[in-house]
Protein backbone atom coordinates (compact mmCIF):
# COMPACT_ATOMS: atom_id res chain seq x y z
CA UNK A 1 0.00 0.00 0.00
CA UNK A 2 1.19 3.61 -0.37
CA UNK A 3 -0.29 6.32 0.97
CA UNK A 4 -1.91 8.47 -1.68
CA UNK A 5 -5.73 7.26 -1.29
CA UNK A 6 -5.06 7.23 2.97
CA UNK A 7 -4.84 10.11 5.36
CA UNK A 8 -4.10 9.33 8.76
CA UNK A 9 -7.28 9.15 9.93
CA UNK A 10 -8.45 6.69 7.75
CA UNK A 11 -4.77 4.11 8.02
CA UNK A 12 -5.66 5.20 11.77
CA UNK A 13 -9.10 3.68 11.66
CA UNK A 14 -8.05 0.39 9.69
CA UNK A 15 -5.53 -0.44 12.63
CA UNK A 16 -8.31 0.18 15.20
CA UNK A 17 -10.70 -1.80 13.17
CA UNK A 18 -7.74 -4.57 12.83
CA UNK A 19 -8.38 -4.51 9.41
CA UNK A 20 -4.30 -3.94 9.44
CA UNK A 21 -1.74 -4.31 12.46
CA UNK A 22 1.00 -1.78 12.59
CA UNK A 23 3.71 -4.78 11.69
CA UNK A 24 1.74 -5.50 8.49
CA UNK A 25 1.35 -1.67 7.33
CA UNK A 26 5.65 -0.85 8.82
CA UNK A 27 6.48 -4.27 6.37
CA UNK A 28 4.50 -2.68 3.03
CA UNK A 29 6.23 0.25 4.12
CA UNK A 30 9.55 -0.78 4.46
CA UNK A 31 9.00 -3.05 0.96
CA UNK A 32 8.00 0.14 -0.54
CA UNK A 33 10.78 2.40 0.68
CA UNK A 34 13.09 -0.41 -0.59
CA UNK A 35 11.81 -0.72 -4.13
CA UNK A 36 12.39 2.85 -4.93
CA UNK A 37 15.39 3.53 -3.24
CA UNK A 38 17.55 3.32 -6.22
CA UNK A 39 15.75 5.87 -7.66
CA UNK A 40 15.13 7.92 -5.48
CA UNK A 41 18.21 7.71 -2.48
CA UNK A 42 16.59 9.26 0.09
CA UNK A 43 17.52 7.59 3.12
CA UNK A 44 20.55 7.49 4.64
CA UNK A 45 19.83 4.87 7.63
CA UNK A 46 17.20 2.16 8.17
CA UNK A 47 15.70 1.74 11.54
CA UNK A 48 16.36 -2.20 12.21
CA UNK A 49 13.97 -2.55 14.92
CA UNK A 50 11.30 -0.95 13.54
CA UNK A 51 9.56 -4.20 12.47
CA UNK A 52 9.82 -5.08 16.42
CA UNK A 53 8.59 -1.98 17.14
CA UNK A 54 5.30 -2.58 15.49
CA UNK A 55 4.48 -5.78 16.63
CA UNK A 56 4.87 -4.22 20.15
CA UNK A 57 3.15 -2.22 19.07
CA UNK A 58 0.38 -4.20 18.15
CA UNK A 59 1.05 -6.31 20.87
CA UNK A 60 0.11 -3.74 23.36
CA UNK A 61 -3.11 -2.55 21.27
CA UNK A 62 -3.48 0.39 19.30
CA UNK A 63 -4.47 3.57 20.91
CA UNK A 64 -7.37 4.55 19.68
CA UNK A 65 -7.02 8.27 20.63
CA UNK A 66 -4.08 8.61 18.90
CA UNK A 67 -4.27 9.09 15.26
CA UNK A 68 -0.12 8.65 14.63
CA UNK A 69 -0.20 5.00 17.16
CA UNK A 70 1.38 2.23 15.11
CA UNK A 71 1.93 4.46 11.94
CA UNK A 72 5.58 4.48 9.88
CA UNK A 73 7.32 8.03 10.40
CA UNK A 74 10.83 9.03 8.55
CA UNK A 75 13.04 11.60 9.90
CA UNK A 76 15.91 14.12 8.65
CA UNK A 77 19.32 12.83 9.98
CA UNK A 78 20.30 16.25 11.63
CA UNK A 79 17.59 14.81 14.29
CA UNK A 80 19.83 12.52 16.82
CA UNK A 81 18.76 8.83 17.30
CA UNK A 82 20.05 6.49 19.68
CA UNK A 83 19.08 3.06 17.69
CA UNK A 84 20.28 4.54 14.49
CA UNK A 85 23.18 6.69 13.70
CA UNK A 86 23.55 10.65 13.20
CA UNK A 87 25.17 12.07 10.53
CA UNK A 88 23.67 15.06 9.36
CA UNK A 89 25.05 13.71 5.34
CA UNK A 90 28.56 14.83 6.39
CA UNK A 91 31.77 12.45 6.78
CA UNK A 92 32.29 14.78 9.69
CA UNK A 93 30.16 12.27 11.93
CA UNK A 94 30.23 9.11 9.94
CA UNK A 95 29.77 6.20 12.94
CA UNK A 96 28.56 8.88 14.89
CA UNK A 97 25.69 7.59 17.78
CA UNK A 98 24.10 9.62 19.79
CA UNK A 99 23.23 8.46 23.38
CA UNK A 100 19.80 10.68 23.55
CA UNK A 101 17.24 10.88 21.31
CA UNK A 102 15.56 14.72 20.45
CA UNK A 103 13.37 15.59 21.93
CA UNK A 104 10.31 15.19 18.65
CA UNK A 105 11.59 11.62 18.42
CA UNK A 106 10.71 11.02 21.72
CA UNK A 107 7.22 12.63 21.26
CA UNK A 108 7.02 10.62 17.94
CA UNK A 109 7.74 7.41 19.66
CA UNK A 110 5.76 8.12 22.56
CA UNK A 111 2.56 8.42 20.62
CA UNK A 112 3.47 5.25 18.75
CA UNK A 113 4.92 6.20 15.99
CA UNK A 114 7.27 3.34 14.13
CA UNK A 115 10.62 5.64 13.06
CA UNK A 116 11.28 3.89 9.74
CA UNK A 117 14.46 5.80 8.97
CA UNK A 118 16.90 9.18 8.66
CA UNK A 119 16.29 11.22 5.49
CA UNK A 120 19.10 12.44 3.20
CA UNK A 121 19.81 16.31 3.29
CA UNK A 122 22.37 19.04 2.00
CA UNK A 123 25.49 18.77 4.68
CA UNK A 124 24.26 20.21 8.10
CA UNK A 125 21.15 21.53 6.17
CA UNK A 126 23.35 23.81 4.50
CA UNK A 127 21.85 23.97 0.89
CA UNK A 128 18.38 23.70 -1.46
CA UNK A 129 19.13 20.82 -3.51
CA UNK A 130 19.91 18.04 -1.70
CA UNK A 131 22.90 17.79 -4.00
CA UNK A 132 25.01 18.51 -1.12
CA UNK A 133 24.99 15.61 1.08
CA UNK A 134 28.11 13.48 1.86
CA UNK A 135 26.42 10.43 0.76
CA UNK A 136 23.90 10.43 -2.22
CA UNK A 137 21.72 12.83 -4.16
CA UNK A 138 18.03 12.54 -3.74
CA UNK A 139 16.06 12.95 -6.38
CA UNK A 140 12.25 14.29 -6.71
CA UNK A 141 9.82 11.44 -7.74
CA UNK A 142 7.83 13.59 -10.40
CA UNK A 143 11.54 13.43 -12.22
CA UNK A 144 14.05 11.99 -11.33
CA UNK A 145 16.48 13.88 -13.44
CA UNK A 146 15.21 16.85 -11.15
CA UNK A 147 16.47 18.06 -7.18
CA UNK A 148 13.60 17.36 -4.65
CA UNK A 149 14.75 20.99 -3.07
CA UNK A 150 16.40 21.46 0.13
CA UNK A 151 18.00 20.83 2.67
CA UNK A 152 14.98 18.54 3.76
CA UNK A 153 15.11 16.53 0.75
CA UNK A 154 14.78 12.69 1.52
CA UNK A 155 12.28 14.01 4.27
CA UNK A 156 9.86 16.03 1.17
CA UNK A 157 10.66 12.86 -1.19
CA UNK A 158 9.45 9.60 0.82
CA UNK A 159 6.42 11.35 1.71
CA UNK A 160 6.05 12.77 -1.82
CA UNK A 161 6.50 9.15 -3.21
CA UNK A 162 3.56 7.58 -0.99
CA UNK A 163 6.26 5.64 0.90
CA UNK A 164 5.30 6.52 4.35
CA UNK A 165 2.47 9.31 4.94
CA UNK A 166 4.85 11.89 6.93
CA UNK A 167 8.05 12.68 7.91
CA UNK A 168 10.35 15.31 9.92
CA UNK A 169 12.36 18.07 8.25
CA UNK A 170 13.82 21.07 9.68
CA UNK A 171 13.71 24.58 8.00
CA UNK A 172 16.96 27.41 8.35
CA UNK A 173 15.97 29.50 5.51
CA UNK A 174 13.25 27.27 3.40
CA UNK A 175 14.19 23.72 4.20
CA UNK A 176 11.11 22.06 4.93
CA UNK A 177 9.05 24.91 2.54
CA UNK A 178 11.67 25.08 -0.33
CA UNK A 179 11.26 20.95 -0.92
CA UNK A 180 7.61 20.92 0.12
CA UNK A 181 7.27 23.17 -3.40
CA UNK A 182 9.30 21.01 -5.57
CA UNK A 183 7.77 17.93 -4.33
CA UNK A 184 4.22 18.40 -4.43
CA UNK A 185 3.65 17.85 -0.62
CA UNK A 186 2.38 19.80 2.21
CA UNK A 187 5.23 21.35 4.49
CA UNK A 188 4.95 23.63 7.69
CA UNK A 189 8.08 25.48 9.18
CA UNK A 190 6.20 26.18 12.96
CA UNK A 191 6.73 29.80 14.60
CA UNK A 192 10.32 29.75 16.20
CA UNK A 193 10.03 28.37 19.88
CA UNK A 194 6.59 26.09 18.83
CA UNK A 195 8.74 22.86 18.83
CA UNK A 196 11.77 21.82 20.92
CA UNK A 197 15.06 21.91 18.96
CA UNK A 198 16.95 19.72 21.74
CA UNK A 199 18.89 16.85 19.56
CA UNK A 200 18.67 18.86 16.27
CA UNK A 201 22.12 19.54 14.82
CA UNK A 202 22.56 23.51 15.07
CA UNK A 203 23.11 25.14 12.13
CA UNK A 204 21.42 28.67 12.81
CA UNK A 205 20.31 29.07 15.95
CA UNK A 206 18.03 31.46 15.96
CA UNK A 207 16.81 30.44 12.89
CA UNK A 208 16.47 26.36 12.89
CA UNK A 209 13.08 24.94 13.30
CA UNK A 210 11.55 21.19 12.93
CA UNK A 211 8.69 20.90 10.96
CA UNK A 212 6.61 18.01 9.38
CA UNK A 213 6.05 16.84 5.57
CA UNK A 214 2.77 15.36 5.23
CA UNK A 215 0.35 14.50 1.96
CA UNK A 216 -2.57 16.65 3.23
CA UNK A 217 -3.04 19.68 5.82
CA UNK A 218 -4.54 17.77 8.33
CA UNK A 219 -2.56 15.10 8.02
CA UNK A 220 0.22 17.86 9.34
CA UNK A 221 -1.75 19.69 12.20
CA UNK A 222 -1.80 16.28 13.64
CA UNK A 223 1.84 16.15 13.46
CA UNK A 224 2.62 19.60 14.39
CA UNK A 225 -0.05 18.47 17.47
CA UNK A 226 2.20 15.36 18.47
CA UNK A 227 6.00 17.35 18.34
CA UNK A 228 4.88 21.02 19.67
CA UNK A 229 5.55 21.84 23.23
CA UNK A 230 7.88 23.19 25.60
CA UNK A 231 10.87 21.65 26.20
CA UNK A 232 13.30 21.95 29.72
CA UNK A 233 16.03 21.53 27.35
CA UNK A 234 15.62 23.96 25.07
CA UNK A 235 16.13 27.57 26.62
CA UNK A 236 14.04 29.11 23.36
CA UNK A 237 11.47 26.89 23.46
CA UNK A 238 8.16 28.89 24.21
CA UNK A 239 6.01 27.82 26.97
CA UNK A 240 2.86 29.15 25.21
CA UNK A 241 -0.51 26.64 25.14
CA UNK A 242 -0.28 24.18 21.78
CA UNK A 243 -4.00 24.16 20.68
CA UNK A 244 -5.62 21.20 19.18
CA UNK A 245 -4.63 22.16 15.29
CA UNK A 246 -7.13 19.98 13.96
CA UNK A 247 -10.17 21.55 16.10
CA UNK A 248 -10.64 24.37 13.96
CA UNK A 249 -9.12 23.61 10.53
CA UNK A 250 -12.86 22.96 9.19
CA UNK A 251 -14.24 26.84 9.30
CA UNK A 252 -13.38 28.15 5.62
CA UNK A 253 -11.69 31.31 5.06
CA UNK A 254 -14.99 33.15 5.06
CA UNK A 255 -14.13 36.53 5.89
CA UNK A 256 -10.08 35.92 6.54
CA UNK A 257 -8.32 38.40 5.38
CA UNK A 258 -4.92 37.51 3.32
CA UNK A 259 -2.37 39.93 2.46
CA UNK A 260 -0.05 39.40 -0.94
CA UNK A 261 2.94 41.04 -0.97
CA UNK A 262 3.27 42.62 -4.06
CA UNK A 263 7.12 41.60 -3.78
CA UNK A 264 6.16 38.14 -4.10
CA UNK A 265 5.24 38.26 -7.50
CA UNK A 266 8.18 40.20 -9.02
CA UNK A 267 10.24 39.91 -11.88
CA UNK A 268 12.55 37.15 -10.65
CA UNK A 269 9.28 34.65 -10.19
CA UNK A 270 8.65 32.09 -12.80
CA UNK A 271 5.28 33.44 -14.91
CA UNK A 272 3.71 30.09 -14.05
CA UNK A 273 4.18 30.31 -10.82
CA UNK A 274 3.07 33.70 -10.45
CA UNK A 275 0.01 32.69 -12.10
CA UNK A 276 -0.43 30.07 -9.91
CA UNK A 277 -0.61 32.51 -7.30
CA UNK A 278 -2.71 34.70 -8.64
CA UNK A 279 -5.25 31.49 -9.60
CA UNK A 280 -5.07 30.42 -5.96
CA UNK A 281 -6.16 34.07 -4.57
CA UNK A 282 -9.25 34.23 -6.73
CA UNK A 283 -9.78 30.91 -5.19
CA UNK A 284 -9.93 32.67 -2.16
CA UNK A 285 -11.79 35.20 -3.07
CA UNK A 286 -14.73 33.04 -4.35
CA UNK A 287 -14.36 30.77 -0.76
CA UNK A 288 -15.06 34.63 0.80
CA UNK A 289 -11.99 36.23 1.83
CA UNK A 290 -10.32 39.11 1.14
CA UNK A 291 -6.88 39.11 -0.64
CA UNK A 292 -4.88 42.47 -0.42
CA UNK A 293 -2.05 43.56 -2.33
CA UNK A 294 0.78 44.70 0.60
CA UNK A 295 4.57 45.11 0.61
CA UNK A 296 7.22 43.93 2.47
CA UNK A 297 9.57 47.14 1.21
CA UNK A 298 12.74 45.07 3.25
CA UNK A 299 12.27 41.86 2.04
CA UNK A 300 14.09 41.70 -0.37
CA UNK A 301 17.52 42.49 2.17
CA UNK A 302 15.89 39.29 3.78
CA UNK A 303 18.67 36.77 1.70
CA UNK A 304 21.82 39.15 2.53
CA UNK A 305 20.50 39.74 6.35
CA UNK A 306 20.04 35.80 6.81
CA UNK A 307 23.22 35.28 5.12
CA UNK A 308 25.52 37.14 7.03
CA UNK A 309 23.73 36.21 10.49
CA UNK A 310 23.10 32.34 9.95
CA UNK A 311 26.70 32.07 8.50
CA UNK A 312 27.60 33.84 11.56
CA UNK A 313 25.98 31.12 13.89
CA UNK A 314 26.74 28.59 11.96
CA UNK A 315 30.63 29.02 12.48
CA UNK A 316 29.80 29.29 15.55
CA UNK A 317 27.99 26.09 16.27
CA UNK A 318 30.38 24.02 14.01
CA UNK A 319 33.51 25.26 15.80
CA UNK A 320 32.46 21.83 18.26
CA UNK A 321 33.48 19.40 15.16
CA UNK A 322 36.74 19.15 15.91
CA UNK A 323 37.99 15.69 15.90
CA UNK A 324 38.56 14.98 19.23
CA UNK A 325 35.45 13.83 21.33
CA UNK A 326 33.05 12.22 18.81
CA UNK A 327 32.78 11.83 14.33
CA UNK A 328 36.11 11.86 12.25
CA UNK A 329 38.87 12.32 12.45
CA UNK A 330 41.71 13.01 10.19
CA UNK A 331 45.12 10.35 10.32
CA UNK A 332 48.16 11.34 11.01
CA UNK A 333 48.25 14.90 12.13
CA UNK A 334 51.66 16.61 13.38
CA UNK A 335 50.29 18.11 16.45
CA UNK A 336 47.03 19.43 18.00
CA UNK A 337 46.63 22.34 15.91
CA UNK A 338 47.18 20.18 12.79
CA UNK A 339 44.62 18.11 13.98
CA UNK A 340 41.81 20.33 13.76
CA UNK A 341 42.69 22.15 10.39
CA UNK A 342 43.26 18.47 9.04
CA UNK A 343 40.16 16.92 10.35
CA UNK A 344 37.55 19.98 9.60
CA UNK A 345 39.54 20.49 6.19
CA UNK A 346 38.85 16.99 5.05
CA UNK A 347 35.64 16.31 7.10
CA UNK A 348 33.46 19.31 6.04
CA UNK A 349 32.09 19.63 2.44
CA UNK A 350 32.80 22.89 0.31
CA UNK A 351 29.39 24.40 1.03
CA UNK A 352 29.62 24.06 4.71
CA UNK A 353 33.47 25.81 4.65
CA UNK A 354 32.12 28.74 2.57
CA UNK A 355 29.68 29.21 4.83
CA UNK A 356 31.46 29.05 8.05
CA UNK A 357 34.24 30.99 6.51
CA UNK A 358 31.57 33.94 5.75
CA UNK A 359 30.44 33.45 9.07
CA UNK A 360 33.77 33.78 10.37
CA UNK A 361 34.41 36.73 8.33
CA UNK A 362 30.70 38.92 9.37
CA UNK A 363 32.04 38.09 13.32
CA UNK A 364 35.29 39.39 13.24
CA UNK A 365 36.35 42.70 14.67
CA UNK A 366 36.62 44.70 11.41
CA UNK A 367 33.28 43.41 10.13
CA UNK A 368 31.03 43.00 12.59
CA UNK A 369 29.04 46.25 12.94
CA UNK A 370 29.25 46.32 9.01
CA UNK A 371 27.83 42.83 8.47
CA UNK A 372 26.64 40.98 11.86
CA UNK A 373 24.82 44.20 13.23
CA UNK A 374 23.05 45.89 10.20
CA UNK A 375 21.76 42.56 9.02
CA UNK A 376 20.17 42.23 12.43
CA UNK A 377 19.03 45.94 12.16
CA UNK A 378 17.52 44.78 9.21
CA UNK A 379 16.33 41.71 10.41
CA UNK A 380 14.48 43.76 12.68
CA UNK A 381 13.19 46.26 9.94
CA UNK A 382 12.00 42.56 7.82
CA UNK A 383 10.13 41.73 11.19
CA UNK A 384 8.09 45.22 11.41
CA UNK A 385 7.28 45.04 8.10
CA UNK A 386 5.19 41.76 8.68
CA UNK A 387 4.07 43.64 11.75
CA UNK A 388 2.42 46.05 10.09
CA UNK A 389 0.73 43.89 7.47
CA UNK A 390 -0.45 41.87 10.28
CA UNK A 391 -2.34 44.66 11.57
CA UNK A 392 -5.05 44.40 8.93
CA UNK A 393 -4.72 40.93 7.80
CA UNK A 394 -4.76 37.23 9.04
CA UNK A 395 -2.22 35.85 6.79
CA UNK A 396 -0.13 36.34 4.09
CA UNK A 397 0.30 34.16 1.02
CA UNK A 398 2.88 33.95 -2.05
CA UNK A 399 4.75 31.59 -3.90
CA UNK A 400 7.29 29.13 -1.91
CA UNK A 401 9.94 29.12 -3.88
CA UNK A 402 10.29 31.36 -7.50
CA UNK A 403 10.69 28.52 -9.82
CA UNK A 404 9.72 24.40 -10.30
CA UNK A 405 11.77 21.82 -9.46
CA UNK A 406 15.45 22.59 -10.83
CA UNK A 407 17.59 19.68 -12.89
CA UNK A 408 19.68 17.43 -10.92
CA UNK A 409 23.48 19.33 -11.70
CA UNK A 410 22.39 22.34 -13.04
CA UNK A 411 22.85 24.34 -9.72
CA UNK A 412 25.20 27.19 -10.83
CA UNK A 413 28.56 27.19 -9.44
CA UNK A 414 27.92 30.73 -8.22
CA UNK A 415 26.21 30.41 -4.54
CA UNK A 416 25.32 34.28 -4.44
CA UNK A 417 22.57 32.85 -7.58
CA UNK A 418 21.38 29.82 -5.83
CA UNK A 419 21.04 31.86 -2.47
CA UNK A 420 18.20 33.50 -3.89
CA UNK A 421 15.94 30.13 -4.27
CA UNK A 422 15.51 31.27 -0.77
CA UNK A 423 14.13 34.54 -1.42
CA UNK A 424 10.35 34.32 -0.40
CA UNK A 425 11.09 31.95 2.62
CA UNK A 426 13.90 33.14 4.53
CA UNK A 427 12.04 36.47 5.85
CA UNK A 428 9.73 34.26 7.63
CA UNK A 429 12.65 32.48 9.49
CA UNK A 430 14.44 36.34 10.08
CA UNK A 431 10.74 36.92 11.69
CA UNK A 432 10.56 33.38 13.66
CA UNK A 433 7.01 33.40 12.07
CA UNK A 434 5.26 30.13 10.91
CA UNK A 435 4.54 29.50 7.22
CA UNK A 436 3.87 26.54 4.78
CA UNK A 437 4.06 25.14 1.48
CA UNK A 438 1.42 23.45 0.11
CA UNK A 439 0.72 22.31 -3.65
CA UNK A 440 -1.08 24.78 -5.50
CA UNK A 441 -0.56 23.76 -9.20
CA UNK A 442 1.72 22.26 -11.94
CA UNK A 443 4.01 23.62 -14.47
CA UNK A 444 5.31 21.26 -17.36
CA UNK A 445 4.66 18.20 -14.80
CA UNK A 446 6.28 19.42 -11.58
CA UNK A 447 4.30 20.69 -8.88
CA UNK A 448 3.86 24.46 -7.77
CA UNK A 449 4.15 25.41 -3.89
CA UNK A 450 1.85 28.34 -2.35
CA UNK A 451 3.46 29.60 0.97
CA UNK A 452 1.00 30.79 3.67
CA UNK A 453 2.55 33.22 6.58
CA UNK A 454 0.57 33.68 9.88
CA UNK A 455 1.23 35.89 12.86
CA UNK A 456 3.35 34.15 15.74
CA UNK A 457 1.81 31.22 16.97
CA UNK A 458 -0.97 31.48 14.15
CA UNK A 459 -0.04 28.13 12.83
CA UNK A 460 -4.46 26.52 13.19
CA UNK A 461 -4.88 30.01 11.17
CA UNK A 462 -2.49 29.16 8.52
CA UNK A 463 -4.03 25.15 8.98
CA UNK A 464 -7.97 26.51 8.37
CA UNK A 465 -6.66 28.20 4.93
CA UNK A 466 -4.28 25.48 3.37
CA UNK A 467 -7.18 22.66 4.17
CA UNK A 468 -9.95 25.72 2.73
CA UNK A 469 -7.48 25.73 -0.13
CA UNK A 470 -7.21 21.93 -0.39
CA UNK A 471 -10.59 20.69 -0.20
CA UNK A 472 -11.24 23.15 -3.18
CA UNK A 473 -8.39 22.26 -4.91
CA UNK A 474 -7.10 18.50 -6.45
CA UNK A 475 -3.28 19.46 -6.85
CA UNK A 476 -3.00 17.39 -3.76
CA UNK A 477 -4.53 14.36 -5.29
CA UNK A 478 -2.49 14.36 -8.25
CA UNK A 479 0.61 11.32 -7.74
CA UNK A 480 4.32 11.52 -9.04
CA UNK A 481 5.25 9.08 -11.74
CA UNK A 482 7.59 6.92 -9.46
CA UNK A 483 5.06 5.55 -6.41
CA UNK A 484 1.89 6.58 -8.08
CA UNK A 485 1.61 4.16 -10.51
CA UNK B 1 33.22 44.46 -8.41
CA UNK B 2 35.53 45.22 -5.97
CA UNK B 3 37.75 42.48 -4.54
CA UNK B 4 37.50 42.57 -0.79
CA UNK B 5 39.78 39.17 0.22
CA UNK B 6 42.53 38.24 -1.85
CA UNK B 7 44.43 34.38 -1.62
CA UNK B 8 46.45 35.02 1.38
CA UNK B 9 43.03 36.78 3.34
CA UNK B 10 41.15 33.68 2.64
CA UNK B 11 43.53 31.52 3.60
CA UNK B 12 43.97 33.82 6.87
CA UNK B 13 40.07 33.43 7.27
CA UNK B 14 40.24 29.54 6.54
CA UNK B 15 42.96 29.26 9.07
CA UNK B 16 40.73 31.85 12.31
CA UNK B 17 38.23 28.88 11.04
CA UNK B 18 40.88 25.65 11.71
CA UNK B 19 40.39 25.29 8.00
CA UNK B 20 43.08 25.30 5.29
CA UNK B 21 42.15 25.43 1.43
CA UNK B 22 44.24 23.53 -0.97
CA UNK B 23 46.40 25.82 -3.76
CA UNK B 24 44.14 23.97 -6.27
CA UNK B 25 40.96 25.17 -4.98
CA UNK B 26 42.05 28.31 -3.48
CA UNK B 27 41.47 30.73 -6.57
CA UNK B 28 37.96 29.63 -6.18
CA UNK B 29 36.99 30.13 -2.74
CA UNK B 30 38.74 33.32 -3.13
CA UNK B 31 36.07 33.99 -5.90
CA UNK B 32 32.95 32.87 -4.01
CA UNK B 33 33.75 34.82 -1.12
CA UNK B 34 34.07 38.39 -3.05
CA UNK B 35 30.57 37.21 -4.68
CA UNK B 36 29.17 36.43 -1.63
CA UNK B 37 30.71 40.04 0.11
CA UNK B 38 29.45 41.93 -2.76
CA UNK B 39 25.74 40.40 -2.09
CA UNK B 40 26.11 41.25 1.60
CA UNK B 41 27.66 44.74 0.82
CA UNK B 42 23.81 45.50 -0.26
CA UNK B 43 23.12 45.52 3.49
CA UNK B 44 25.15 49.17 3.57
CA UNK B 45 22.04 50.26 1.06
CA UNK B 46 19.33 50.12 4.04
CA UNK B 47 19.12 53.35 6.01
CA UNK B 48 19.38 51.53 9.85
CA UNK B 49 19.95 54.71 11.89
CA UNK B 50 18.94 54.04 15.67
CA UNK B 51 17.30 50.61 14.42
CA UNK B 52 17.50 48.06 17.39
CA UNK B 53 19.54 44.77 16.09
CA UNK B 54 17.57 41.46 16.75
CA UNK B 55 19.78 38.82 17.44
CA UNK B 56 16.78 36.46 18.65
CA UNK B 57 13.16 36.69 17.62
CA UNK B 58 12.22 33.84 21.30
CA UNK B 59 9.58 35.05 23.23
CA UNK B 60 11.55 33.33 26.07
CA UNK B 61 13.73 36.07 28.60
CA UNK B 62 16.57 34.78 30.89
CA UNK B 63 15.40 31.08 30.98
CA UNK B 64 16.51 29.75 34.59
CA UNK B 65 17.54 25.90 35.56
CA UNK B 66 18.60 24.90 39.04
CA UNK B 67 22.58 24.07 38.45
CA UNK B 68 22.67 20.53 39.30
CA UNK B 69 25.07 18.21 38.06
CA UNK B 70 24.36 15.52 36.39
CA UNK B 71 26.95 12.52 36.29
CA UNK B 72 25.22 10.72 33.26
CA UNK B 73 27.12 7.36 33.64
CA UNK B 74 27.36 6.67 30.00
CA UNK B 75 31.13 7.10 30.02
CA UNK B 76 31.77 3.89 27.34
CA UNK B 77 28.99 4.97 24.83
CA UNK B 78 30.72 8.29 25.03
CA UNK B 79 33.87 7.20 24.71
CA UNK B 80 32.72 4.78 21.49
CA UNK B 81 32.25 7.94 19.97
CA UNK B 82 35.70 8.95 19.90
CA UNK B 83 37.89 8.36 17.36
CA UNK B 84 40.80 7.55 19.99
CA UNK B 85 40.60 6.23 23.39
CA UNK B 86 42.89 4.61 25.95
CA UNK B 87 42.15 3.58 29.62
CA UNK B 88 38.67 5.40 29.72
CA UNK B 89 40.20 8.63 28.46
CA UNK B 90 40.01 10.23 24.91
CA UNK B 91 43.39 10.23 23.29
CA UNK B 92 44.63 13.20 21.35
CA UNK B 93 47.86 13.77 19.57
CA UNK B 94 50.83 15.94 21.93
CA UNK B 95 50.21 19.29 22.46
CA UNK B 96 53.27 20.35 23.69
CA UNK B 97 56.50 19.65 21.15
CA UNK B 98 59.09 19.07 23.77
CA UNK B 99 61.18 18.54 21.48
CA UNK B 100 62.04 22.15 20.50
CA UNK B 101 63.25 22.55 24.10
CA UNK B 102 66.22 20.33 23.55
Amino acid sequence: MNYFDRDLESVHQMLVDGELTSAELTKQTLANIDAHEADLQAYLAMNDEALAQAEKIDAAGIDPDNVLSGVPVAIKDNLVTTNMPTTAASKMLENFHSLFNATVVEKLQAAGAVIVGKTNLDEFAMGSSTEKSAYKTTRNPWDTNTVPGGSSGGSATTVAAGEVPASLGSDTGGSIRQPASFTGVVGMKPTYGRVSRWGLIAFGSSFDQIGPFTRTVKDNAYLLNTIAGHDDHDATSSDKEVPDFTAGIDQGVQGMRIALPKEYLSDGIDQSVKDAIQVAAKKYEELGATVDEVSLPHAQYGVMAYYALASSEASSNLERFDGIRYGYRAEDPKNLEDLYVKTRSTGFGDEVKRRIMLGTFALSAGSFDKYFKKAAQIRTLIIEDFQKVFQDHDLIMGPTAPTTAFAVGAESTDPTEMYMNDVMTIPVNLAGLPGMSLPAGFSNGLPIGMQLIGKPFAESTIYQAGHAFEQNTDFHKQTPQLGGK
Amino acid sequence: MSEKVDQARTQHIAGLAKLKIADAELDQFTEQLNDMLDMLDQLGTVDTEGVEPTYSVTDQINVMRPDVANNWGERDALLRNAPESVDGLIRVPTIIDESEDE
